[in-house]
């Protein structure tokens, strides 16, 4: 069965046909019993694949490709590392199945890295050149929560305008044993470096202010 | 600002961004709220010319929370995120003040027209204001609530119910949106408690079926009926709920989990005294848009328009804005 229904399918179409560069999805499974959304991850990800050309998607097993999986710094499944045309590591990973709501955090994450435009505020970009210290955000999300995915897209976007920033999305339901050693009961919960704790929606300027904070 | 500045497509990005928020400018109108009714009327009063500033929390409001919009003309499907994205987008073409993270405390009637006090402690003026704010969830107002929001406290039972997998938890409510939310926890919980201080389910019948009928029976929720909350109860994060019939009554049950499902209230607070109020504490407006009081103008869900619709209050929102230009136009 398809994971994508035909009115999704319809409507990438219609979106990719905007797709300016390849973008280069490495997908990380595992064949244990463990990984609930491992096959389902996986066929999205083919279904996605065959509606545009400049979608590629390498496969690997977690288990079994552990240079591949040290590499893009992989430790759980279902994972999935984004690279621009020049297989370039934006620094973007979403960890569990981007369904639900996350389906477009997705999508708009792929459409940026294609469009080589994060769109975000000239003065934002500025901000992002100037950080120099190594900042890791993690997200962790439901796939049923509206308020997360514009706080994924900004996440990602701030990776991918900055070397020294990556940025995880963490379906929380799928990695439950992460979501307890960070406490979390409400989505979305943000950590940046391990020690910035926020919660709730947050603007452009509010969440780039707070990672210029802990990046000095 | 010229009116070429209108005509020159290359301006036409984000200008908003570059116009800053001032308290010592005389706004021709201040817009309270950064929903689809806020945002339609600055771009219709920014159309018309008006210096506009725009205070609120967050841009976008309750669509946010919708997942699939079918009924908004002109897409077939646009999910609430999007939508919000494209009003916000348009909005931020044209030179509007925007203040975000702030909202209106309360607002005084001055000689050239009103200045409204932020939270924050800001103050601005302008010679008419639309009240945009919209409504928010309703919170019991019970001790621990507030301190444990985020911690078991939780009024988007959609987002947070995925981290309470076989936990024991309780929904407070009795309308559809409590039985909504029972249905969702039903999947994923041990227990369920279903809180009313009523006596009967105001929910449609069919949810309710949907519960009786489901294949956990386990799950199904232990109805406690005609019985308020009077207390949440934990240090770091939910323990207990203590409840209270009508006879006097308290039991206290453990849960790491209370999903606050009773309604939406509208925040019309700031407007107590100033304006009138029905008797669900909405705006009430005529149909121009025109409040109790002269020079202020009321649009979408905070006002005592019926229809709570997107598309309504984006209506409304244009009705405002045309309404407060047509009030400078004919005060001069």
């Amino acid at each position: 069965m398809a994971i994508l229904n035909e009115k999704t399918t319809e409507q990438l179409k219609k979106d990719f046909e905007s797709l300016k560069d390849e973008v280069n999805l490495i997908f990380f499974k595992e064949s244990s019993e463990k990984c609930e959304h491992c096959k389902d991850t996986e066929d999205m990800l083919e279904e996605i694949a065959a509606i545009s050309r400049k979608i590629k998607v390498s496969v690997f097993d977690i288990d079994l490709q552990k240079t591949e999986a040290s590499k893009y710094k992989i430790d759980k499944t279902p994972a999935i590392a984004i690279l621009d045309s020049a297989k370039r590591d934006c620094g973007i990973r979403f960890f569990g199945i981007p369904a639900g709501h996350e389906f477009s955090s997705f999508i708009e994450t792929l459409k940026m890295v294609s469009s080589g435009e994060s769109g975000l505020l000239a003065k934002s970009k500025e901000i992002l050149k100037k950080i120099s210290k190594p900042i890791d955000i993690k997200v962790f999300v439901t796939l049923t929560c509206p308020y997360c995915p514009p706080v994924v897209k900004l996440a990602n976007k701030f990776a991918y305008e900055s070397e020294n920033i990556s940025s995880q999305m963490l379906v929380a339901s799928e990695f439950m044993e992460l979501a307890m050693k960070y406490d979390v009961r409400t989505v979305p919960k943000i950590i940046i470096n391990e020690k910035e704790i926020l919660e709730g929606a947050k603007s452009e300027k509010e969440f780039l202010k707070i990672i210029e904070r802990v990046s000095k | 600002m010229p009116l070429d500045f209108f005509l020159d497509g290359q301006n036409y990005e984000k200008i908003a961004d570059t116009v800053k928020p001032s308290a010592e400018k005389l706004y021709d109108l201040i817009i309270l709220g950064g929903g689809p009714a806020g945002m339609t009327a600055s771009v219709y009063a920014s159309r018309k010319m008006l210096e506009t500033l725009l205070i609120t929390e967050n841009i976008g409001g309750q669509p946010l929370l919708t997942v699939a919009i079918e009924n908004y003309m002109g897409y077939q499907y646009i999910t609430g995120n999007d939508l919000s994205e494209k009003f916000s987008t348009q909005m931020k073409q044209f030179p509007i003040a925007i203040l975000e993270k702030d909202i209106a405390k309360k607002i005084f009637a001055e000689k050239q027209g009103f200045s409204v006090g932020t939270k924050s402690g800001k103050k601005f003026r302008a010679k008419t204001l639309i009240i945009a704010t919209g409504k928010r969830y309703r919170e019991l107002g019970v001790p621990g609530e507030k301190k444990l929001v985020g911690k078991g406290v939780a009024y988007c039972t959609a987002c947070d119910a995925p981290l309470f997998k076989d936990k024991d938890v309780a929904v407070i409510g009795g309308g559809n949106s409590a039985l909504t939310s029972v249905i969702d926890l039903m999947k994923i919980a041990r227990k369920i408690y279903l809180i009313n201080n009523l006596d009967t389910l105001q929910g449609d019948p069919i949810l309710q079926k949907k519960i009786k009928s489901t294949g956990r029976t386990n799950v199904r929720p232990e109805q406690m009926f005609g019985y308020s909350v009077i207390e949440i109860g934990g240090g770091n994060s939910v323990e207990s709920i203590t409840i209270k019939s009508k006879s006097g009554e308290t039991k206290t049950l453990l849960v790491s989990g209370v999903f606050i499902e009773i309604g939406l209230v509208p925040n019309s607070d700031f407007a107590e005294g100033l304006l009138e109020l029905n008797e669900n504490r909405e705006i009430l407006v005529d149909c121009s848009s025109r409040t109790s009081a002269d020079g202020i103008f009321a649009a979408g869900d905070v006002t005592s328009v019926t229809e709570k619709q997107i598309i309504v209050a984006a209506g409304e929102g244009a009705k405002a804005a045309l309404g407060a230009y047509r009030y400078l136009v004919n005060k001069k």
